[in-house]
C-alpha cells in the first residue's frame, strides 16, 4: 500500500513551521520568567510577548495594544461574544449565522438560555450569508453581530466587509471569526470594517494553545477571566509565553508568505480538485468554488458513507476529515452543509480536504490515484445495502 | 490478512483485538457509537458509553493498532432498540444482543470492514467457528461453557460465518483475564457487563414507556379461570415465569403464565401452570443454510442460562418449527430464542412465537 502519509487536514490543525518551533523551543529552554514581574527575567517574558503582539498586529493591520492575545480561537470567540453581550447593557439580541464554528454557535446557545435572544441567519446554496438575510434579523436590540470570514469545513469566504458596514450603521458591534481566514488570505481589520476578529495560532502553523482576540480601541468588553490584570484587563492569567512567541512567530511566516504571493496551495487544492472530479465519477464540489479560502475543498461522493471514506483514506495513508472535527468523535451531518440545503444524504458524504505546509504535487497525485479505487469498492458495498452475500 | 476487531472497550473484545495482533494479523479497531452521546447524559451504562469508547482507544494505542469510532446510531435504533420496544409492547420478552449480532456487528460492521479491504469481523464472544470436511462452517460453544454465547449467535448465515473470528472461544474467563493482565490492557479488571446496555439503569419498563407512550395500555391480572385477581400497568412489564413485581397477595406464589398484549391480559398461576412440553419456534435459522430433511433429535436451550434440554424437533413450512421436549421444561416465554444444539454444535435456533 506504500508508505507515504498525506495530510490533508490543514483545517484542523497544521504542522508547526520551523521558526515557530525554534521560537517555542528556545523560550521554554531558557526563558522561564513571568511577563508580569519587574526583573530581568519578567522583561525578557515580556518582551516575546510584545514582540508577538506586533506580529499579529501586523498580519491583520491593526495596533498592538488592541490584541487580546487567549488560548486559541474558541476562548477569543467566548471573550468576543459573551464580553461584548456582557457589556451592551439594554441590546440584548445577539445574532451569528447558522455556519458558524460551534465556538460561537454553542456560545449563543448558551447565552440564549440566559435570556439573550439569538437569531441564526441563514446561508444560501453556496454557503453565503447575504446582506438581506443580515438585513432582516437587525433590530435596535441587536448587541452583536458574529460572522465568520471563512468556513472551517467548505472554505467558503463571507462578504464580511459589507456585512459588517450594515451591522454598524445598526448600532451593533460585529465579530467575526477569522480562525480559518487567518494566514490564509490577506486581512486588514479596517478594510474589513470590524469590530473584533479572532484567530488562532495553529491554523496557520503556529502552536497551539495560543489564540488572539482582536478588539478595536474603544470597543467596551467585559473580562472572562479576572484575576492578575494581564491583557489590559481582558484576560487575566499568567500568559502562555513560549506558545504566544510561537504564534508571534507564525505571524512573520505567514505575511511574507502572503506578501510574496509565492504561496503555492491554491494550484495544489485546484490539481486535487480537478483530479477527482475526473477521475472519481458522481463527485461534486461543495461551497461556492470562487470565494473560498485557497486551500480548502469540500466534495462529496454520491453514494458513500464519508465516515466510511475517511477511515479507508486514513488505512491508505490519507488524513482527511469530515468536517469539524470533535473530541467525542460524534459524527452528524455537518449542520454547515446542511445550513446549505443540501439533501440530508449529500450532508454525509462529504469530506473535506485541507491542503498546507508539506504537501506536494507528489501527494496530491498520489490521492488522487487511490481515490477511485477506495470510492469503488465502498461504493459497491453500499450498493448491496451493506448485506453480506455470499 | 486484515481482521476488523469490534471493540467495546471491555475486557473480552479488548483480549480478542489482542490475540489476533499478536498472531501478526493487521488489525483495525472499531468501536461503534450506537447512541447519540453529546449531551453527555448517562443514558447508556455498562457498555458503548464515551467511557468505554475511551478504553476502546486505549487499548488499541497500547496494541499500536488502528482505531476508529463508526457511528452505527440509526441502524442500532433500527435494528435492535425498536424491535426490543416492539416486542415489549407485543407481550414478547426480547434478546436484542442476538439482533446486534447478527444485525449490526456481522452486518453493518461487517459491511464497514469490507470497505476497508478486511477480510473477517472479530468479536470477544464465547464461541467458535469450525469448518467441517465439506466446507461447511460451524457455530458451536465456547469452550468455556459459563461464558459459552453461542446462543445469542444462532442467526448467523454460512456468508456471516466464514468471516466471523471468535479468537475467546477455546479459552475461559479466567485466562482471558490473565491474559488481559499479562498484555497490560488498561481493561485488565474492568467488570463484565451484564445488562442490557441501552437500558443501563434496568428499568426496561421505563424505557418502553419512554419509547411507546401510546402502547403502554393498562389491564388485568387474571388466574387460568379468568377471574380477576388484580390489575397491571402494561403487559411490557412482564415475563413469562416472572413471580416478583404482580402486586398479588395470596398464600401460594404465583407466576406469570402467559400474557395477551391484544386483550392487555397478564394470566397467572402456580409453579406447576409454567411447565410447558411444546413450543413453536419462527423464523428459524438453520446454521447448515437450510432445514433438515425431518425431524432431529437435539438439546434445545430455551433461554441464556437455561441448561439445554433433550427434545425433538420438527422444521416446518415458512422457516418455522416445532420443539417437544422429553421432559417439561418451565417458563418457555415468547419473544426469547430456542437453539437446538448437537453436543456442542449449534444447529440453528428461532424465536419462540408460542
Amino acid at each position: 500500500m506504500g508508505g507515504m502519509h498525506v495530510y490533508l487536514d490543514h483545517n484542523a490543525t497544521t504542522p508547526l513551521a520551523s521558526a515557530a518551533l525554534e521560537t517555542v523551543v528556545a523560550v521554554l529552554r531558557g526563558e522561564f520568567g513571568n511577563a508580569s514581574s519587574v526583573h530581568a527575567f519578567g522583561q525578557t517574558a515580556k518582551s516575546r510577548i510584545d514582540g508577538a503582539r506586533a506580529a499579529v498586529a501586523e498580519l491583520i493591520g491593526a495596533r498592538p495594544q488592541e490584541i487580546v492575545f487567549t488560548s486559541g480561537g474558541t476562548e477569543a470567540d467566548n471573550l468576543a461574544i459573551r464580553g461584548v453581550a456582557e457589556a451592551a447593557g439594554p441590546r440584548r439580541h445577539l445574532v451569528a449565522s447558522a455556519i458558524e464554528h460551534e465556538a460561537v454557535l454553542d456560545t449563543l446557545k448558551a447565552l440564549g438560555k440566559r435570556g439573550w435572544a439569538t437569531t441564526l441567519l441563514p446561508v444560501d446554496r453556496r454557503g453565503i450569508v447575504t446582506p438581506e438575510a443580515l438585513e432582516a434579523a437587525l433590530t435596535p436590540e441587536t448587541a452583536l453581530v458574529s460572522i465568520m470570514h471563512a468556513n472551517n469545513e467548505i472554505g467558503t469566504i463571507q462578504p464580511v466587509a459589507e456585512l459588517a458596514a450594515l451591522a454598524r450603521r445598526r448600532g451593533a458591534v460585529f465579530h467575526t471569526d477569522a480562525v480559518q481566514a487567518v494566514g490564509k488570505v490577506p486581512i486588514a481589520v479596517d478594510r474589513l470594517g470590524v469590530d473584533l476578529l479572532s484567530l488562532s495560532a495553529h491554523k496557520f502553523n503556529g502552536p497551539q494553545g495560543a489564540g488572539a482576540l482582536w478588539v478595536r480601541r474603544g470597543r467596551r468588553l467585559v473580562a472572562a477571566t479576572t484575576g492578575g490584570g494581564q491583557e489590559r484587563r481582558r484576560r487575566a492569567g499568567t500568559e502562555n509565553v513560549a506558545a504566544i512567541a510561537g504564534l508571534g512567530a507564525a505571524a512573520r511566516i505567514a505575511r511574507a508568505k502572503l506578501e510574496s504571493g509565492l504561496d503555492d496551495v491554491a494550484a495544489l487544492r485546484d490539481r486535487l480538485e480537478a483530479g477527482i472530479l475526473a477521475e472519481v465519477p458522481g463527485a461534486a464540489v461543495n461551497g461556492d468554488p470562487a470565494r473560498r479560502v485557497p486551500n480548502t475543498t469540500n466534495i462529496s461522493f454520491d453514494g458513500v458513507e464519508a465516515e466510511a471514506l475517511l477511515i479507508a483514506l486514513d488505512l491508505e495513508g490519507v488524513a482527511v476529515s469530515t468536517g469539524s472535527a470533535c473530541s467525542s468523535g460524534t459524527l452528524e451531518p455537518s449542520h454547515v452543509l446542511r445550513a446549505m440545503g443540501l439533501s440530508p444524504h449529500r450532508t454525509q458524504n462529504s469530506i473535506r480536504f485541507s491542503l498546507g505546509l508539506g504537501n506536494s504535487a507528489e501527494q496530491i497525485d498520489r490521492v488522487v490515484e487511490i481515490m477511485p479505487r477506495v470510492v469503488g469498492k465502498l461504493r459497491a458495498l453500499s450498493r448491496t445495502g451493506q448485506h453480506v452475500g455470499a | 490478512m486484515r481482521i476488523v476487531a469490534a471493540m467495546s472497550g471491555g475486557v473480552d473484545s479488548s483480549v480478542a483485538a489482542a490475540l489476533l495482533a499478536e498472531e501478526g494479523h493487521d488489525v483495525v479497531g472499531l468501536s461503534m457509537q450506537l447512541h447519540d452521546q453529546r449531551e453527555g447524559d448517562v443514558q447508556f451504562g455498562s457498555c458503548c458509553t464515551l467511557d468505554d469508547l475511551h478504553d476502546a482507544r486505549r487499548v488499541a494505542d497500547r496494541l499500536g493498532i488502528p482505531h476508529y469510532i463508526v457511528n452505527f446510531e440509526r441502524q442500532f435504533d433500527e435494528h435492535v432498540v425498536s424491535h426490543f420496544v416492539r416486542d415489549y409492547v407485543a407481550a414478547r420478552t426480547p434478546i436484542p444482543c442476538v439482533r446486534c449480532n447478527g444485525d449490526l456487528k456481522f452486518t453493518t460492521l461487517l459491511g464497514r470492514a469490507r470497505g476497508l479491504d478486511a477480510q473477517a469481523v472479530a468479536t470477544g464472544h464465547y464461541a467458535q467457528v469450525e469448518r467441517s470436511a465439506d466446507g461447511a462452517y460451524l457455530l458451536k460453544r465456547g469452550v468455556d461453557r459459563a461464558k459459552d454465547q453461542s446462543y445469542f449467535l444462532f442467526t448467523l448465515t454460512q456468508a456471516q460465518l466464514a468471516r466471523a473470528r471468535f479468537p475467546l472461544g477455546a479459552r475461559s474467563k479466567p485466562e482471558v483475564r490473565a491474559y488481559a493482565e499479562a498484555r497490560r490492557l488498561p481493561v485488565a479488571r474492568k467488570p463484565d457487563s451484564h445488562e442490557i446496555c441501552f437500558v443501563p439503569d434496568g428499568d426496561h419498563a421505563a424505557f418502553i414507556e419512554r419509547r411507546a407512550p401510546d402502547a403502554v395500555r393498562p389491564g388485568r391480572i387474571v388466574d387460568a379461570a379468568g377471574r380477576t385477581l388484580g390489575r397491571h400497568a402494561g403487559v411490557h412489564r412482564f415475563t413469562v415465569g416472572q413471580r416478583r413485581g404482580l402486586g398479588l397477595a395470596g398464600h401460594t406464589p404465583l407466576y406469570v403464565t402467559a400474557l395477551d398484549a391484544a386483550a392487555a391480559r397478564v394470566t397467572v398461576g402456580p409453579r406447576s401452570a409454567l411447565e410447558r412440553t411444546t413450543l413453536r419456534a419462527a423464523e428459524v435459522n438453520w446454521i447448515a443454510g437450510r432445514p433438515p430433511s425431518g425431524p432431529l433429535r437435539v438439546t434445545a436451550q430455551i433461554r441464556h442460562r437455561h441448561p439445554a434440554a433433550a427434545a425433538r424437533v420438527s422444521p416446518l413450512e415458512d422457516g418455522a418449527a416445532q420443539v417437544r421436549f422429553d421432559a417439561p421444561q418451565p417458563a418457555i416465554a415468547p419473544g426469547q430464542a430456542v437453539v437446538f444444539y448437537e453436543d456442542a454444535t449449534v444447529l440453528g435456533g428461532g424465536w419462540i412465537a408460542g
